[in-house]
């Protein structure tokens, strides 16, 4: 017999808590056979904090599923709009390097939850690691498909079409790789708890998925926002999962020497990574000129430096951790007056021919907004852009080559992004062998983080430094043509080259491997190592005292 | 942009590579890829294809990233297997939410209707102690997959066994909602029996043995996947779910828990399908073949004997309803011949020596 009215309605609905409570309660502590300790880590953990979220696969399915059909839904009404229509070319050619990288350290998260899993022994906590394991695996895949979309429906497929290969293979993705792989190597709680959700998440998701959907938007990009923000949604479930699990191991005091080392690595190394590719994107990825947007560094300070740093990091210290807060005050001094982003995206078009991607040059009201925001900008920029706009059709040197007085700069081994404040290189031994920093934090990264100890302390789980680090070394001596053959940065017709340094859509205007034969590629960092020491203090001095454009 | 252009639109103006609108990068398993490879094939990349600066961080002993040697099988191309089911993240969430959907709508129509109420009483006590002892196994399963996911070679080996990772714990999760649902009708339904059982209960023991035995294989994915998609779950994980709880239910009033059940066999319809392909593109490796023939009957003569026995133990529990609906002997030559017939799929056979 059916159930009354008034008996439907005195029903209790599944109450959160209570499901919670009873899904943790899942876990057991085996007997028969232990767990095998697959992933290191140096960390001791105390008692166990809650998981906060409370969450169950029932209402999360049912909630992602209802996030997707929204996000669907736009992508096929912006289609419907004509988005391409009036979409900035200059924003959609920059996704084929940020799509190019995101969806591997996305994928890296997901993966990573295993080892947290493995390593934080508090079954609440697995719990919400499982949840981000499958929210990674959806940001993974359907940024993928929204690389596919742009390459379906935007007039220059070209980048898009080879975006995992261009993503083994360009100088610029290395960078992106640096931070995906720190994600799942390593000291499980170094990898996957500091430098992924207390430093990437928590500090630095805001500028990749806040501040970029917004410029997009500006742009007349309608889908990445819609997107990004569906991603960044997801992103409060990880950072929740990093704080439960930092509390866990912040309780023992054994642990905090190595949660000062690994908070000082992950924030300068995600500064340095996410400010150079997120910066240079918004910054000159943009048409948006109005006077009243927020530059990148506005962007920075309030999401990193207020939201992250003193709500966040800061408090820590009431924990007894040791906070570098000059290194945050670094992290300003670079981007503001180091104009760090400036000079790395200066180096991304420098390189364009080995890029996946065309470099718009700038016009006049990119000029006039920067020296806005950053009042001495075309003094310092101005002319070498100007050699850009002028070299960027074929039959000139390509500008890398071109007699401008820039001079290529060397790579830092520790976060891969060229050490482009050349006042700030730092040159050091490790074993026996010399290597180039772009700052005094990278090269303590390298010296003292990833070694076999930390003051005094063995530390036996931390990762390696490894592989062809410097993907110039991959090509020291090579020509500049065969360099993108062998990338296959190369269009169908066998000539034309991927990248371009403006937006033609015009074969007549198109670089080819004609264009780029006859320049010899060399690696900064072997030329160092065969200088002799008198030649390389030189060097070095030089190196210090920067170039002038001419 | 360039003067002249106004519009960004496909196909506003033909130039060297604006027809190039499909990702070239990899060879199709079909005539053309599919929505599935597009977004998965690569994401993780390989030295053996396009990383050409190899890892670039490693493990404290040298060790990359991903790793050949933490698994016994070896690939002449890791990246050749494809997930027969297809999933990302579009098609996952829409299957994991339509199963939800149905599982509380089940639940919720069950309750209006008073229906647990109607079922008999031996039947309420197999639910309370070794249907929800079962959620146990499921979880612990689901976290094998949770972790065995970071380590497989490719992109596709990895996801296939996350979404394995979710389906386990999604059922975990889903009978322990019912149970919470189920003690609201049911005062006397004690929630704690099941744990209790599984922990206690010398019919779970073997069970719980070997599936804590799988958690404890240090870094060999292909090893779990193996053992418990391939021998596990058709000789234990199945016998219980189909061979029991299916064919039981009905006979004491119950429709609600096989609609439950019926979601994870359709779980492991899917998982068996990816476990079989994969298995099959490493049987069939040119070079590697035969070594992993004889590394999969390294593993049957460890985990056969192991869930033969957790099999057997379980069979007390045939018993325990009123109505006698079939045997556990019955069950049980289901389950083998299920077992016979997904060695005769992916073309291997059990050890000799080794009994069912």
């Amino acid at each position: 017999m059916a159930m009354s009215l008034s008996k439907v309605k005195k029903q209790r609905r599944m109450s959160i808590s209570e499901a919670h409570n009873r899904v943790k309660n899942l876990a057991w502590t085996p007997s028969y056979a232990q767990e095998a300790l697959k992933y290191p880590t140096d960390y001791k953990f105390s008692k166990a904090p809650k998981d906060t979220m409370k969450q169950v696969l029932r209402s999360y399915f049912n909630m992602q599923e209802e996030k997707d059909d929204r996000v669907f839904g736009a992508m096929d009404a912006a289609l419907r709009g004509n988005m391409f229509r009036n979409a900035q070319p200059r924003w959609i050619e920059w996704m084929k390097l940020f799509l190019g990288i995101i969806p591997f350290p996305e994928i890296s998260a997901a993966r990573s939850m295993a080892m947290l899993s493995n390593v934080v022994p508090n079954d609440e906590l697995k719990n919400g690691y499982a949840f981000q394991m499958i929210d990674e695996f959806r940001h993974s895949t359907i940024q993928m498909n929204l690389k596919k979309w742009y390459m379906e429906n935007y007039i220059d497929p070209a980048g898009f079409d080879i975006t995992q290969r261009a993503f083994g293979h360009c100088y610029a993705t290395t960078i992106g790789r640096q931070f995906g792989e720190g994600f799942i190597t390593g000291d499980a709680i170094t990898a996957a708890n500091i430098y992924l959700q207390i430093v990437a998440e928590t500090a630095f998701t805001n500028t990749l998925f806040v501040a970029m959907p917004s410029e997009a938007s500006a742009n007349g990009d309608y889908a990445l926002p819609t997107i990004f923000l569906s991603v960044q949604s997801d992103e409060s479930r990880h950072i929740n999962n990093g704080y439960g699990t930092l509390m866990m191991v912040l309780g023992e005091p054994d642990n905090h020497d190595l949660l000062e080392r690994d908070i000082r690595y992950a924030f300068w190394q995600n500064h340095c990574i996410v400010d150079a590719a997120v910066g240079s994107i918004i910054e000159y990825g943009t048409k948006d000129r109005r006077k009243d947007k927020e530059s990148y560094v506005d962007l920075w300070e309030r999401w990193v430096y207020d939201d992250y740093y003193r709500s966040y990091l800061a408090p820590l210290e009431k924990y007894g951790l040791k906070i570098h807060h000059d290194d945050i005050e670094a992290a300003w001094n670079r981007l503001t007056k180091g104009k760090y982003v400036h000079k790395v995206a200066q180096f991304f078009a420098t390189g364009w021919p080995v890029n996946f991607w065309r470099i718009d040059p700038l016009d006049e009201y990119d000029f006039e907004w920067f020296e806005k925001k950053y009042p001495g900008w075309y003094k310092e920029f101005g002319k070498w852009w100007e050699h850009y706009r002028e070299l960027s059709t074929p039959g000139n040197d390509p500008i890398a080559f071109a007699d401008v007085g820039y001079v290529y700069p060397h790579r830092c081994w520790s976060c891969l992004v060229p050490c482009v404040i050349r006042e700030d290189m730092v040159v050091d031994e490790v074993d026996g062998q010399l290597y180039t920093y772009c700052s005094e934090q990278c090269r303590w990264t390298h010296k003292v983080a990833f070694s076999d100890n930390y003051n005094g302390r063995p530390t036996p789980a931390m990762g390696k430094f490894s592989g062809k680090r410097q993907w110039e070394e991959v090509y020291h001596g090579w020509d500049l043509a065969d360099i993108i053959k062998h990338m296959g940065f190369v269009r169908p017709d066998g000539k034309t080259l991927v990248p371009q340094p403006h937006l033609h859509f015009d074969d007549q205007k198109m670089w080819t491997l004609d264009d780029v034969k006859g320049y010899e590629f060399k690696s900064p960092i072997v030329t160092l190592r065969e200088m002799t020491p008198e030649q390389r203090e030189k060097h070095i001095e030089e190196y210090h005292a920067g170039f002038t454009i001419h | 942009m360039s003067e002249a252009q106004t519009t960004a639109e496909a196909h506003a103006k033909k130039f060297s590579g604006s027809n190039s609108r499909k990702f070239n990068y990899f060879e199709p398993k079909g005539r053309r890829a599919t929505l599935y490879e597009d977004v998965t094939v690569d994401v993780q990349p390989d030295p053996e294809r396009y990383l050409l600066q190899d890892w670039i961080i490693s493990w404290a002993d040298g060790k990359p990233a991903y790793a050949e040697e933490w698994t016994k099988i070896e690939s002449s191309d890791w990246h050749a297997f494809r997930d027969p089911n297809g999933e990302w993240e579009r098609n996952h969430y829409i299957r994991q939410s339509s199963i939800e959907k149905q599982v509380a709508l089940t639940i919720e129509s069950a309750q209006q209707e008073g229906v647990f109420q109607n079922i008999d009483k031996t039947w309420r006590k197999v639910i309370q102690d070794h249907f929800s002892a079962s959620k146990h196994a499921e979880y612990g399963l689901g976290m094998v997959f949770l972790q065995a996911q970071r380590d497989g070679m490719s992109q596709m080996i990895n996801n296939a066994t996350l979404v394995n990772s979710s389906d386990k714990l999604r059922y975990a999760q889903d009978i322990t909602l019912y149970l919470m649902d189920l003690a609201k009708d049911l005062k006397e339904l004690n929630e704690d029996a099941g744990k209790e059982n599984w922990l206690n209960n010398p019919v779970w023991q073997e069970t719980r043995r070997v599936t804590e035995s799988f958690a404890a294989i240090n870094k060999d994915w292909a090893e779990q996947v193996f053992a418990v998609n391939l021998i596990f779950e058709p000789l234990v994980g199945e016998l219980f779910r189909s061979g029991f709880i299916m064919q039981f239910a009905a006979s004491h009033g119950d429709y609600v828990t096989p609609a439950i059940v019926s979601t994870a066999e359709a779980d492991y319809e899917r998982n068996l399908a990816y476990s079989v392909e994969m298995f099959n593109t490493f049987l069939s490796d040119p070079i590697y073949g035969d070594n992993n023939k004889n590394v999969t009957q390294e593993w049957m003569k460890k985990y056969v004997p192991m869930c033969v026995e957790a099999a057997n133990q379980l069979q007390p529990i045939w018993s325990q309803p009123r109505v006698k609906v079939s045997t556990f002997s019955d069950a049980y030559n289901r389950a083998k011949e299920r077992f016979n017939s997904i060695l005769g799929q992916i073309n291997i056979k059990i050890p000799e020596g080794v009994k069912l």
